[in-house]
């Protein structure tokens, strides 16, 4: 019980130390795709570095809303990460139902975010806050989705309780809905953290941006945080995947490091599908979401008759 | 008295010749020709307090021009309600000599600059002008530029939207402006190579064969045959090389990664090529009156073949990954379009005119023998989208490399340039067209002389001045967020334009 904990304090800093490693990799696999060399790794941390030790510019326009919005978005990510069940064990401040708050803490950091890009009058910010909200509609209703199938198939409401089900032994019963939520659930880590092929994170033209148009007038200190907000955002939402489709039976040293790969291999998905594919019309967007969407709802589907038969 | 005079490219004639109609004799020419031809040029010169204007008009039957005129005073009806194709070009006579069309919709100055006559010292305020606006409570405006993200010239671009969807754009150029007309005027000196050539750098060889040709002309010289082919080659060259970067361009557009980054290098292979050939990689100062600069070996012929054969090979690649890729079609396919009606009425040119089905070519209707039959690129049953406009760039890198390869292989024997005199007479009171296929389209250069043989006009007009209309006619019912790949899809040039 006392590793679990250690493993699961683990889990919580190691998430701190290292998601600026994973738009690292994406742009290392994106770089191989194309012939290039691509910059280190590490480039994250180099820019997050140079940034906090810059001041913040702030357009005459913008008010005290664009000045909080950076740092929610950072409180709202750490807060989510501590209410991930790490290593097995469930987070010390888990209840049942903290789905929700999990879920919204993630939607308050947008709010904000959106607030803030508003807030600065841009026509560029306010295309982009307008995008972000009709796709995290669409995100949000796929990922209650999933969430209510892995209730269905836990019967429990705590996030320590839905993430930690699956048992080694538990493939050959849930093998087939695990494939369709980790489908589901990719394609909302996808749209979270703004990856092609409903964003695209390298664009320089402003009209066909997303979440980079609402951060056009943040600089400085300011831009760095947001910047390791999102790299912590795709951390803790690759983790809920790699929790959800992980045997929660393992040694808690062993389950943390697969978990870890898990996490890193996603980035390398990530690059990968950045590399061989175009990003969609924005028209094609609400589609490709709802489309999740309806993988969640297949897996509940499912679900039911094998309850149906178990019963 | 003739309603047209007809002239062959590059061939001086008296001004006299050209038939001077009485405006509505002209008006009604123009109603009547426009629609089926394209304007080459619609310019005035000024003579006291009175401007004659000059229409050119492609005639493809018989491989020329024809040219009419008449005379105006400070404001004369507008042709543009009827002709839209003449829209720009009233514009400009506007922002040159103040001549008013009276009745022009959208009349304002296409650049900022004082009047070229000296008339009005007054140069508008760059981006002051009046846009197009509308009303409502879900409309919004979007005003993109003129500084733009990247490395990307000056324009300022003026769309109005319905949410995502884009009712109207209005494009306002001229921040580039730089007087290039004006300072070859009393030419041809030492520097007016130099000027006529940088009007757009990525058309730095078309633009100065337009120019010596007009040397050429006067001084009545025969280009030997091998300086032909190598000029040839090095217009290919230059054509080859901005179709890649734009079909690299466009696929980074839509974040499909290896066809731009191998376009991007692929590129710069056919940049060297040019360089080796020509000793600059945009062609700079390669052609010369009489001929070409530098004469090439045989055997560094072969070694260009070779390289060409190779970059062939490895864009072929790069350009099949693009079009195999459904999720790239997808977002190119109905995307921007320009009907054909459409281009037709705003008197598209060159490439973007042919991807809208029109058959316009120089190099087919100016009828230059030196070209060959098999250009496939006028085939019709385009579609005019962006598809289209991706689609022709890979039919005409095709061909020009075919002709590359085809005179790399088999250069003429010969000298490279014809010896010509240092100092130039132009003939007095003449003027001459010289049009070259640039590889955006129809290229005009138009000079007028005066008494003493010198430039009084030298009129540029980059075939982007014909299709910066047709971009705004392409974003119409579209998504503001396609935007880039449209315009991406055209490649217009600012400073082209801005002159």
């Amino acid at each position: 019980m006392n590793l679990q904990i250690i493993m699961w304090g683990i889990g919580v800093i190691e998430a701190l130390v290292l998601s600026p490693v994973l738009p690292g990799i994406i742009n290392k696999v994106k770089a191989f795709f194309a012939g290039r060399k691509g910059p280190s790794v590490f480039q994250l941390y180099y820019d997050i570095i140079k940034l906090m030790k810059k001041r913040a510019v702030r357009s005459t326009t913008a008010g005290a809303l664009f000045t909080i919005a950076p740092m929610t978005a950072l409180i709202t990510s750490v807060l989510m990460l501590i209410l991930l069940p790490f290593a097995g064990k469930a987070s010390p401040l888990g209840f049942a139902g903290d789905i929700l708050l999990f879920l919204y803490l993630g939607g308050l950091g947008r709010v904000l975010t959106v607030c803030g890009a508003m807030d600065t009058g841009s026509s560029f910010e306010g295309m982009g806050a307008s995008r972000e909200c009709q796709f995290a509609i669409l995100t949000e209703g796929t990922f209650m989705a999933v969430a209510g199938a892995l209730m269905l198939m836990t019967r429990s409401f705590s996030l320590g309780g839905m993430l930690n089900f699956i048992t080694t032994s538990d493939y050959n019963r849930y093998g087939i809905i695990l494939v369709l939520l980790a489908v589901a659930m990719f394609v909302v880590v996808l749209t979270e953290c703004c990856r092609l092929p409903v964003d695209d994170p390298d664009t320089h033209l402003e009209l066909t941006m997303i979440h980079e148009a609402m951060i056009l007038d943040n600089s400085g200190d300011e831009l760095g945080i947001i910047h390791y907000a999102a790299s912590l955002k795709m951390w803790i939402l690759l983790s809920v995947e790699a929790m959800m489709i992980l045997p929660a039976d393992m040694n808690p040293v062993i389950l943390l490091l697969t978990e870890t790969l898990t996490v890193l291999f996603g980035s390398i998905l990530i690059g990968t599908i950045e590399s061989v594919t175009a990003r969609y019309r924005f028209l094609k967007v609400p589609q490709f979401l709802v489309g999740s969407t309806a993988l969640a709802f297949i897996a509940m589907f499912l679900l039911s008759l094998l309850q149906i038969q178990g019963a | 008295m003739n309603e047209f005079l007809f002239c062959t490219n590059h061939t001086f004639f008296a001004r006299q010749a050209v038939p001077l109609h009485d405006f509505p004799v002209f008006r009604s020419l123009l109603l009547r020709e426009v629609p089926n031809h394209e304007v080459a040029a619609f310019f005035a010169v000024p003579e006291q307090d009175e401007f004659f204007l000059y229409a050119a008009l492609l005639n493809p039957e018989k491989h020329g021009l024809d040219v009419c005129s008449t005379k105006v005073g400070k404001s004369y009806p507008a042709l543009t309600p009827e002709l839209p194709a003449l829209s720009w070009f009233e514009r400009e006579l506007f922002e040159q000599y103040r001549i008013e069309p009276i009745g022009h919709p959208r009349l304002k100055p296409l650049r900022f600059q004082s009047a070229l006559n000296g008339t009005d010292n007054q140069r508008p305020e760059a981006g002051a002008a009046q846009y197009f606006t509308m009303q409502g409570t879900s409309v919004h405006e979007v005003a993109v530029g003129p500084v733009h993200a990247g490395v990307i010239e000056l324009g300022h671009f003026r769309f109005q939207c319905m949410g995502e969807d884009v009712y109207s754009l209005e494009i306002e150029l001229g921040y580039q402006h730089r007087g290039i007309e004006k300072m070859l005027e009393h030419g041809p000196d030492k520097k007016s190579a130099f000027l006529a050539e940088t009007a757009a750098g990525d058309s730095s060889i078309a633009a100065s064969l337009c120019y010596h040709r007009i040397l050429e002309a006067a001084q009545d010289i025969r280009i030997p045959a091998r300086a032909q082919a190598l000029r040839q080659a090095a217009l290919e060259l230059e054509r080859i090389a901005n179709h890649i970067g734009d079909s690299g361009a466009l696929s980074g557009d839509v974040a499909f990664l290896p066809t731009a980054s191998y376009c991007g290098r692929i590129r710069g292979d056919f940049l060297n090529i040019t360089a080796e050939l020509s000793g600059n990689r945009f062609g700079r100062n390669y052609i010369a009156t009489g001929g070409v600069r530098y004469d090439v070996s045989d055997d560094t012929a072969g070694k260009l073949l070779a390289k060409v054969n190779a970059g062939e090979k490895e864009l072929m690649n790069a350009l099949d990954l693009m079009f195999d890729e459904p999720s790239v079609l997808d977002r190119f396919e109905n995307t921007g379009t320009v009907s054909e009606e459409t281009a037709r009425q705003i008197g598209m040119t060159g490439m973007a005119a042919r991807a809208s089905g029109l058959k316009r070519d120089l190099r087919i209707s100016l009828g230059s023998p030196e070209f060959p039959e098999h250009l496939r690129q006028c085939a019709s049953g385009r579609t005019g989208d962006v598809l289209a406009r991706a689609a022709i760039r890979r039919d005409e890198l095709e061909d020009s490399l075919a002709i590359v390869k085809k005179i790399l292989s088999a250069l003429p024997e010969g000298k490279c340039s014809e010896n010509h005199a240092d100092s130039v007479v132009l003939p007095a009171d003449s003027m001459i067209f010289s049009l070259e296929e640039a590889w955006r389209g129809m290229l005009v250069h138009a000079a007028v002389t005066d008494s003493n043989g010198k430039f009084l006009r030298y009129k540029i007009i980059d075939p982007s001045f014909h299709n910066w209309g047709g971009l705004e006619m392409a974003l119409r019912d579209q998504q503001i967020s396609d935007f880039p790949i449209c315009n991406k899809s055209f490649n217009l040039s600012y400073c082209g334009h801005d002159l």
